[in-house]
């Protein structure tokens, strides 16, 4: 991608800071013992990342799983790999050239290797992984699962992965299927000798155990938005299958029959409907929050698309909804196993009409979590649907993060609704008047008292709610409507600041870019160019998004799109000259490296 | 929708209901509809419905899409909720509302265009997942806010306002029902307040999705002569395939001394239908044989109506969730949060 300027982006040492890759065919069982490893890493200690790039298909097609080590904690995605697992002959060619000169292809020398595709400056590691297999294994299932283990049993060897670490895993995972577990330790082992018996073993760059990991967790983002969901209470979940947000509903079906289930009635105190797409999900969402329950859907841009027309009666009959966005690339079905930010401006804005709505921007597992939470909070508070936005390398890879707390006191804010002892005590109820201090006014719910009746329309209302074609009545509602947003920038999670002594420009980014980002400014900073950080995690932008603008000569903005989204809404919403802002853009689905930034950067300044 | 507040003068002679309000207390605002719209008819019918039926006017939701029939809710029992949301989009709205709240008596009005073109995925599914619904069909084969395009609805022949023909086959939202297998099917017509008013009694009391089409003869864009949705063409075909009788449960007594040559249907609520069989085999229990009838009367041009099928043992949407008794938008929080414990034990999973 960005190979003229060679960046070197990490700070070289033998021990726990190397990349390796690997090359698989999808569908072969290949994902478990790529877990497997990267597991046994984080169980080492060892500060870890995985990145799954995998392809929309079932199986046959390329797919690949970089692991990337580094003891200073550094978890963007490598571009240097030192260690190339190559099981693929389809991209045996490319996997091979994308080797870091000195470094390793470990291979499967069942059969011979095409001397075309020699380099020189990589040394080749072969092991007989299908012949090995077909020695030891009979059934023809198995002798293609084994082989993965084979090759992760030699890793071990070669990068002195801890054995028992590995091996109290597949306990963990095969414990009570005694066939199953033999296998794996055999195959395990298979490798594992081979390796040891004809290389040496370990290579130059190996994992030494660490303590870095403390009591923090291993979890995706997806899974972290469904826990998010629970605990905020919401017990009406709509859905239509997506990719990448399909593990959200899985994930939260999973836990709500963990965790919901009434021990004594052994009935749902949820109720999760598929529905027939997405602009059924969002009015399912809409008809449940409209009658008091918490709500939401998870979807991706395809299903953003459909719901735009029920985002906007939302926005304008003020209903709460809870919306989860998993960016993938678009436009169109794009691909829909790469991640981008390429629905920021479409949920910004999301319908037909004046529009506009409340954004939170996670850029990691831990903070899918809490926004979700807050996601309910903000919409009920302001009575109007909230997007969070995450991402397919979010919510689908594997992070390190720290433990996920919960506070025991904490009662969801519900917003204003009226009680039945409330509509007693009122002389007459309107729904859009009198107003707070965020000009959200009361709600009532059905089922409660004949007096709070209203009907939500989202026709032309007047300010107390009643249909109206009348231009100034039309006007009220709308600017009051536009005040309320603005009202919210207060509430959403503030921006994140880091400043750097001698700064001499800004970088301002969003969600996953996040890594990258602190990764390259600490690159920008040992080469003396030092850059003060802004991380936006809330839409409408705080006061200090605005500030952080105009105290910096130039800001670079670092997002995953073409068409530069953030910096439009910036400068959209905000009073920063178009020329004070720079652009690092990369789309091409593939999770953000720092060395992307370091090099866009360098050549703009 | 554009409405007048009607004022409420009730009359000390009023009938009083179970709950003491007179029929007064369960209309809404006046209608903007055409003078003559067969809509305000199937208005008063659901208005004398609610009210015979003593039904609290605040566990009433009414859900609505867009079109004139998507207009009446603002017309009836304004003590309750209503929500007049997009245009085919309603039964998605009415299925979370459902959803979140098993205890209200949910009302969903319709029409042609809104069911039967834009909104016609979503009513089926609603169908499909038999949500506890009362969902209305104000039916006349035509676009009347935009001004008289042919809806799905519209027989092969009949001419629009301008003279020209429809050509394509129209949709039964009655066999659809059927080949879906929902568990309430009615069709009436609008100004036929005596057999609409129980069917629709018996369609709130139905547990599951009870879908009546109901034909309503637009008076300003379908109601000449070509037009087979007109108040002359419907007065001239109809036929009554059932004299639907309702009893609530207190009276379930009086409704098992019936005549012969009458059916009577036990609904879950333990209310009854009665059914007179105009034709001495017609069964609404029995899907083949109501297919078959219908098809009869649908080859002889004639307009069957009455409660055409009726399946009191399929599962409701609730049923199949195995959701909880109480609504879930009443389950306390206490109740729904697992703790800090449990996320703490839960994350040692995630080492």
């Amino acid at each position: 991608m960005h190979d003229v300027l060679r960046v070197n982006t990490r700070t070289h040492s033998d021990v726990n800071d190397f990349a390796l890759k690997l090359a698989n065919v999808n569908g072969t069982g290949s994902a478990s013992a790529n877990g497997l490893l990267m597991q046994a890493i984080f169980r080492m200690g060892i500060p870890v990342t995985g990145k799954n790039l995998f392809p929309s298909n079932i199986q046959g097609l390329p797919t690949w799983y970089e692991i990337r080590v580094n003891k200073e904690g550094y978890g963007a995605r490598a571009l240097d790999y030192d260690l190339m697992v190559a099981m693929n002959s389809q991209t045996y060619a490319r996997d091979v050239s994308e080797v870091r000169s000195g470094g390793y292809l470990l291979y499967d020398s069942s059969w011979p290797l095409d001397p075309e595709l020699h380099r020189d400056d990589v040394t080749f590691l072969g092991v007989p992984l299908a012949r090995m297999c077909n020695e030891n294994f009979a059934n023809p299932r198995e002798r293609i699962l084994m082989k993965n283990i084979a090759y992760a049993g030699s890793l071990c060897a070669a990068l002195d992965i801890d054995m028992t670490v590995v091996g109290g895993l597949l306990e963990e995972k095969f414990g009570r299927k005694k066939a199953l577990l033999d296998s794996n330790h055999k195959a395990l082992k298979l490798g594992y000798d081979y390796a040891r018996d004809n290389f040496d073993c370990p290579l130059p760059f190996h994992l030494a155990k660490m303590d870095a990991n403390g009591d923090k967790i291993l979890i995706d983002g997806n899974t972290a938005t469904a826990l998010g969901c629970l605990y905020a209470g919401a017990t009406v979940a709509a859905w239509y299958p997506i990719t990448p947000a399909t593990s959200v509903m899985d994930a939260f079906k999973g836990f709500c029959e963990e965790y919901r289930r009434d021990p004594d009635t052994g009935k749902n105190n949820f109720i999760i409907l598929q529905a027939e797409d997405e602009l059924a999900a969002i009015g399912m969402v809409l008809g449940a929050s409209w009658n008091g329950a918490r709500a939401f859907t998870s979807t991706a841009g395809p299903g953003i698309s459909l719901m735009n027309e029920l985002l906007g009666l939302a926005y304008y009959a003020e209903i709460p909804a809870v919306i989860i966005d998993v960016q993938r690339v678009g436009p169109s079905t794009g691909m829909p196993t790469r991640t981008q930010q390429g629905d920021l401006l479409l949920c910004a804005y999301a319908s037909h009409g004046d529009t506009r709505h409340i954004l939170l921007f996670p850029s990691n597992p831990g903070e899918c979590f809490e926004f979700a939470v807050k996601s309910f909070d903000l919409a009920e508070r302001f009575q109007t649907p909230v997007m969070m936005l995450s991402d397919l390398d979010i919510g689908m890879n594997d992070w390190v993060i720290p433990r996920i707390k919960w506070d025991d006191s904490f009662r969801p804010d519900r917003g204003r609704v009226l009680s039945a002892e409330d509509l007693e005590n009122a002389a007459k109820y309107f729904r859009y008047s009198p107003l707070d201090e965020n000009y959200v006014a009361a709600r009532t719910l059905p089922g409660v008292d004949a007096k709070g009746s209203y009907f939500t329309r989202g026709s032309g209302h007047n300010k107390l709610g009643g249909y109206t074609e009348t231009p100034s009545e039309y006007q009220e509602v709308m600017d009051r409507l536009k005040l309320k947003h603005q009202a919210s920038a207060k509430f959403v999670p503030a921006p994140i600041l880091e400043t750097r002594e001698g700064a001499r420009f800004g970088v301002l980014s969003i969600g996953g870019c996040d890594p990258a980002v602190r990764e390259a400014l600490d690159i920008l900073a040992a080469q003396g160019v030092p850059a003060d950080y802004l991380r936006v995690r809330g839409f409408p932008f705080d006061a200090a998004v605005e500030e952080f603008l105009a105290s910096h000569e130039f800001t670079f903005v670092i997002e995953q799109n073409r068409d530069a989204q953030l910096k439009s809404l910036l400068t959209l919403e905000t009073s920063v000259p178009k020329e004070k802002l720079r652009s690092v853009l990369v789309y091409g689905g593939f999770p953000l490296s720092a060395r992307h930034v370091v090099e866009e950067i360098l050549g703009q300044i | 929708m554009p409405s007048i507040t009607k004022p409420i003068a009730t009359h000390p002679s009023l009938k009083r209901n179970e709950l003491g309000l007179t029929i007064r207390d369960y209309e809404g605002s006046m209608s903007t509809l055409c003078a003559g719209c067969g809509h305000d008819s199937i208005t008063a019918a659901i208005t004398r419905a609610f009210w015979e039926l003593s039904t609290p006017p605040h566990m009433i939701a009414k859900l609505s899409g867009i079109g004139c029939s998507s207009k009446t809710p603002t017309y009836f029992v304004s003590g309750a909720h209503g929500f007049n949301s997009a245009h085919g989009r309603m039964p998605a709205i009415a299925t979370g509302a459902a959803a979140a709240n098993r205890d209200l008596l949910y009302i969903g009005i319709s029409g042609d265009g809104d069911s039967l073109s834009i909104g016609l995925g979503q009513l089926c599914h609603a169908i499909r997942r038999n949500i506890r619904m009362l969902y209305v069909i104000e039916n006349n084969g035509v676009y009347g806010l935009t001004k008289g395009q042919f809806s799905a609805s519209a027989d092969i022949g009949t001419k629009s306002k301008r003279g020209e023909a429809n050509r394509m086959g129209p949709i039964d939202p009655v066999r659809l029902g059927l080949s879906l297998g929902a568990t309430f099917i009615a069709r009436s017509f609008s100004g036929d307040k005596e057999q609409l008013v129980p069917i629709l009694k018996a369609a709130l009391a139905h547990r599951g999705f009870a879908l009546v089409d109901v034909i309503s003869p637009c008076v300003t864009f379908n109601d000449h002569e070509g037009s087979t949705k007109s108040y002359l063409s419907t007065r001239k075909h109809m036929v009554h395939a059932t004299e639907t009788d309702f009893v609530p449960p207190a009276q379930e007594i009086l409704a098992n001394i019936s005549p012969n040559g009458t059916t009577s249907v036990t609904l879950h609520d333990g209310s009854v239908v009665r059914f007179t069989r105009t034709p001495a085999h017609y069964d609404p229990t029995d899907r083949a044989k109501v297919t078959e009838y219908l098809d009869s009367k649908t080859a002889s041009g004639e307009v069957l109506t009455g409660l055409l099928y009726l399946d009191e043992s399929s599962a409701d949407m609730h049923e199949l969730s195995n959701s909880t008794e109480v609504p879930m938008a009443h389950i306390p929080y206490e109740t729904l949060c697992p703790g800090s414990a449990v996320l703490d034990k839960l994350q040692e999973e995630y080492r």
